[in-house]
């Protein structure tokens, strides 16, 4: 689903357009129906017969993946539930190599003549292709897994959680917005289940159960008066968990400071009455003065200021052209890599790429191309060392195996390089945010994500947050509109100063990193502590129409 | 399953409904075929083919509604959603705002949506026409990355209180980015059609393949506010925004940018130059669209803005219901009125200015003045006494559509467009824009 139709189906962007109906997601399966899956018996016998037919067609590689993706909505505005919907999509796509050229065909029929069919269609087009390569496909080499699993380490499935459960959550989390002083209320519970099966002519039979939960709302306040208006989202993370995120937890909330922030626990009722209010502060708060501030970026912020102007720049397929037409290339060329010193960062700047981490949304056994994950560095210690890359770009860096970052978004769609988890390593010293603030003369505290802008090769990027505080000689001295801060990624990440440790790191993340024509999106997540830019460019971004 | 004709779509959807135990039940079923192929790094990369199918049941008991889809059409299947439609129904809450089937429309007839030649696009016509964007590619010893998609469909709906809407529809579009090979240079083009006759790959290459000769070491302006010439490909994106955002729902409830202080909505208003007229037409001949929308309504010829005043807002039915106003559906396609210059007349016409090919990345920074963030990007060049000068490094800009809008200098002759953010096509005029803010520099090629 692209993030534009997504965002109108939610009613979540354009002006909180309503739409009347939900657009098709899928096949819709009754609430509250037991969550079977596909017997894995009947899984490897569909796809042996796409192995099989694509190798007597000539193919020197396959790989089958099997997909059951269901999707559960609950949405509501104020006192209404807006749409309940379960979605489920099934089908099988079949990526082969033949005459040295990638093709790919997917079909939903699940009968062995249609996966018959399929397969000699993906070679087909294989070979139609190969007329216009410069150079055959090479792969890294993969050894097969046999038949394995990997299930994500969830507590409890939200699939089977009550619908009513849920619808009163939801409508809890509206009343005490709108009783705290907002004017309007939209809260919503998306439910991501992956069932993947992948196998290839490797020798691997992969079976996997992925979970994934996003609760999140924007509460409007409107002065009809001056026509002003303002909105505060949820400091909720979509994350890789079941129903367990919401169960609130004393020890995972970070109180004490401007606001309660939220780790593997989320209380979405109390995070709404403390919006419900700062949604009022927001109206009355002073328009901020343009000019260089030292910036204290909460993870709730910096995750989607990581995302962009780190993890997007180190996919090596953009770094190569891949994406040259749409996503855009990469200021990371091989050159700075090879030189083992461009400086992308201070020396406190340490990022990693991980696709193992529990609760995070890369979080998989093996990805979409039968290799098992692992996690590495992409920056230490300000230095670029790494980039993240799949099979058939593993040899460019001289690597001999891929580190695992392919992903479709669908069974049919094919699989490319994705994101994994980009993640800035917290400070190794005992340091907490009150501790970084207490340091900044002339700075902005922000939480929270909002607007996001960066280029097409990812130096110039613009973002904004939820909440902002001017601080003043160390300490915050209320809360400032209108702010957005702009700079240039070597810059900025030039410019950290110091990073909390690790009893502040949190995840923050996103179901809709899109990519790829036609496009795709992909979940990833992205860790921090609060962490302190020195002299960042502010921009008042007030206007009058 | 192939493209349904009327006739067959009707028999199929009379069936549906007929196995239907609910108060009301409405069902869409679309379809279609089509195929991409995707290059880059002057060699194709990836190609699928993509053939789907949907039958959408919406039940409904009462205020109690429940959806359901399937795509499997044998008896049993086509009874089986319809239960599980039911099922939900029966589960779910009552919703307040939940709006009775519409009776029988009449609706336009417009054939010119289904082109028989764009439905013929098999996978050697996408690759032959790759081949000839990569040959001028290569012979200008340029990189390419390109997309060519196409697609052939049909949307059908019917209710049980009579209602019945069939049309049938082709799309081609095709983009590519060109860079030189030292990555100092890089050039755009897309084009998008009902018919694939009026496609020409390799002009659309030219095009791109000059922008990334000419834009090799660029130079650098200092940020702030400029006069710029915004080509259809970049005026679109930050428009579209506009048209998105005119829903009268969220224009009555203060939030939204036609919302008007002290309460009600600026529909009536002059709100942007005189100049400029917006309206939505499905029988356009350069834009042609459904004349009826998802949920039944009649797609008419419609003003959006007169002479720069906002003549109309999009409702729900729901919301029209409510505020007892006639309930116009958001349009398919957008069409702003322009001149008769070309884009190179505004060009010649400019003393000093700024000349787009592309805007990217748009995201919106503040909802209240429609102020959006995003960058220039594959061509931007400096234009003094009618002619370029010389290329320029891409700017960021922080600017609002409507700002932009009171700030128009000229328009020149409008053209068919694919929105590179959204996919969204309409008819743009390239257009001359005083004080664009842009507010920092890139150094992105």
């Amino acid at each position: 689903m692209r993030r534009r139709d997504f965002l109108q189906m939610a009613g979540m962007g354009l002006g909180a357009t309503m739409l009347p109906r939900i657009p098709v997601l899928g096949n819709n399966v009754p609430l509250d129906a037991p969550w079977y899956t596909v017997d894995v018996a009947q899984k490897k016998k569909l796809a042996d017969v796409a192995l099989n037919e694509a190798r007597s067609k000539g193919a020197t590689y396959t790989d089958v993946r099997i997909g059951r993706y269901l999707n559960q909505y609950v949405i509501t505005r104020e006192d209404k539930v807006q749409n309940i919907v379960n979605t489920e999509s099934y089908g099988i796509g079949i990526r082969v190599i033949a005459n040295g050229s990638w093709g790919f065909a997917a079909t939903d029929k699940m009968d062995t003549d249609s996966i018959a069919k399929a397969a000699q269609l993906a070679v087909a087009i294989a070979r139609e292709n190969a007329r216009l390569l410069s150079e055959p496909v090479q792969l890294a080499p993969q050894k097969g897994y046999g038949e394995v699993s990997w299930k994500a380490p969830i507590e409890k499935n939200a699939f089977e959680v009550p619908i009513k459960e849920k619808v009163d959550l939801l409508l809890s989390v509206n009343d005490a917005a709108l009783k705290g002083g907002g004017n309007y209320v939209n809260s919503y519970l998306f439910l991501v289940n992956e069932q993947k099966y992948f196998a290839s002519s490797d020798g691997s039979y992969i079976d996997q159960d992925i979970h994934r939960i996003w609760p999140t709302f924007t509460i409007t306040k409107v002065d009809a008066k001056t026509g002003k208006f303002e909105t505060r989202d949820a400091l909720s993370a979509p994350v890789g968990m079941g129903y367990e995120y919401l169960l609130p937890a004393d020890a995972d909330k970070i109180k004490g400071g401007v606001t309660t922030l939220y780790k593997k626990r989320y209380d979405m009722l109390e995070d709404a009455k403390a919006g419900a209010v700062q949604v009022g502060q927001k109206m009355l708060a002073k328009s901020v003065e343009a000019g260089k501030y030292d910036l204290v970026l909460d993870p709730t912020n910096l995750w989607l200021t990581i995302h962009e102007s780190v993890g997007h720049p180190t996919e090596l397929d953009r770094v190569l052209g891949y994406e040259a037409n749409y996503a855009g290339t990469s200021f990371l060329t091989l050159d700075k890599w090879e030189s083992k010193k461009f400086n992308f960062g201070s020396k406190e700047v340490n990022i990693v790429a991980d696709k193992l981490q529990p609760g995070s949304l890369g979080a998989v056994g093996y990805d979409d191309e039968g290799v098992g994950t692992q996690r590495w560095d992409l920056i230490k210690e300000g230095i670029l060392v790494n980039y993240q890359t799949i099979r058939d770009q593993a040899h460019i860096l001289g690597l001999n195996a891929s580190q695992g970052c392919c992903y479709a978004d669908s069974w049919s769609d094919v699989q490319f390089q994705r994101m994994p988890n980009v993640s800035l390593q917290p400070g190794k010293n005992k340091l907490s945010p009150a501790d970084i603030i207490k340091n900044v003369e002339k700075g902005i505290y922000i939480i929270g994500n909002s607007s996001y802008s960066i280029d097409q090769q990812r130096y110039n990027f613009q973002f904004s947050g939820q909440l902002y505080y001017e601080i003043k000689n160390g300490k915050i001295a209320g809360m400032l509109k209108d702010v957005a801060y702009q700079s240039n990624t070597q810059e900025f990440w030039n410019s950290c100063a110091a990073i909390a440790d690790e009893s502040d790191y949190r995840l923050g993340g996103s179901f809709f990193d899109g990519k790829g024509q036609p496009g795709q999106v992909s979940a990833v997540s992205h860790g921090a502590s609060t962490t302190r830019f020195n002299g960042v460019n502010v921009i008042n971004t007030a206007r009058k129409i | 399953m192939p493209i349904l004709t009327k006739d067959e779509a009707q028999a199929l959807l009379k069936k549906v409904l007929s196995y239907s135990k609910a108060d009301e039940c409405e069902v869409n079923l679309s379809g279609s075929d089509g195929g991409n192929i995707r290059y880059a790094r002057n060699a194709v990369s990836t190609s699928g083919g993509v053939s789907q199918s949907s039958l959408v049941v919406q039940s409904s008991f009462g205020k109690k509604v429940g959806v359901a889809t399937i795509n499997e059409f044998d008896d049993a299947s086509l009874e089986k959603v319809v239960r599980r439609a039911e099922e939900l129904a029966r589960l779910a809450p009552e919703n307040p705002e939940f709006m009775p089937n519409l009776g029988p429309q009449q609706y336009l007839d417009n054939p010119a949506t289904f082109v028989p030649a764009t439905a013929a696009i098999d996978p050697k016509l996408r690759s032959d026409a790759v081949a000839q964007s990569l040959a001028i590619s290569k012979e200008k010893s340029l990189t390419a990355a390109g997309f060519m998609e196409n697609s052939a469909g049909y949307a059908a709906m019917m209710n049980s209180s009579g209602l019945f809407a069939y049309n049938t529809s082709t799309n081609v579009n095709f983009n590519v980015t060109l860079r030189t090979s030292d990555g100092k240079g890089s050039g755009y083009a897309s084009k998008g059609y009902n018919d694939i006759n009026k496609l020409d790959v390799a002009a659309a290459t030219r095009v791109a393949a000059q922008k990334a000769a000419a834009s090799s070491n660029a130079k650098a302006l200092e940020p702030g506010k400029y006069t710029v010439i915004l080509e259809p490909a970049a005026a679109i994106v930050l428009l579209e925004t506009m048209f998105f955002g005119m829903d009268a729902r969220s224009a009555d409830e203060g939030r939204s940018f036609l919302s008007k202080p002290g309460g009600g909505t600026r529909l009536g208003e002059k709100l942007v130059d005189e100049r400029v007229n917006i309206y939505s037409d499905p029988l356009n001949a350069e834009l042609p669209t459904s004349t009826w929308n998802g949920d039944g309504r009649p797609q008419e010829k419609i003003s959006w803005i007169d002479k720069g005043v906002i003549k109309n807002l999009y409702y729900s039915r729901y919301w029209a219901q409510k505020k007892n106003v006639k309930a116009i559906p958001s349009p398919d396609g957008v069409i702003m009125e322009g001149g008769s210059a070309s884009l190179e007349a505004l060009i010649k016409g400019t003393e000093k200015g700024i000349l787009v090919t592309r805007l990217w990345y748009i995201r919106e920074v503040d909802p209240q003045t429609l102020l959006y963030t995003g960058l220039t990007r594959d061509g931007t060049f400096y234009i003094e006494n009618g002619e370029i000068k010389f290329p320029i490094k891409n700017f960021r800009f922080n600017e609002s559509p409507i700002i932009m809008l009171n700030n128009l200098e000229a328009l020149g002759k409008p053209e068919r467009t694919v929105s590179g953010e959204s996919n969204t096509q309409a008819l743009i005029p390239p257009m001359k824009i005083r004080d664009f803010t842009f507010s920092s520099l890139s150094d992105a090629v």
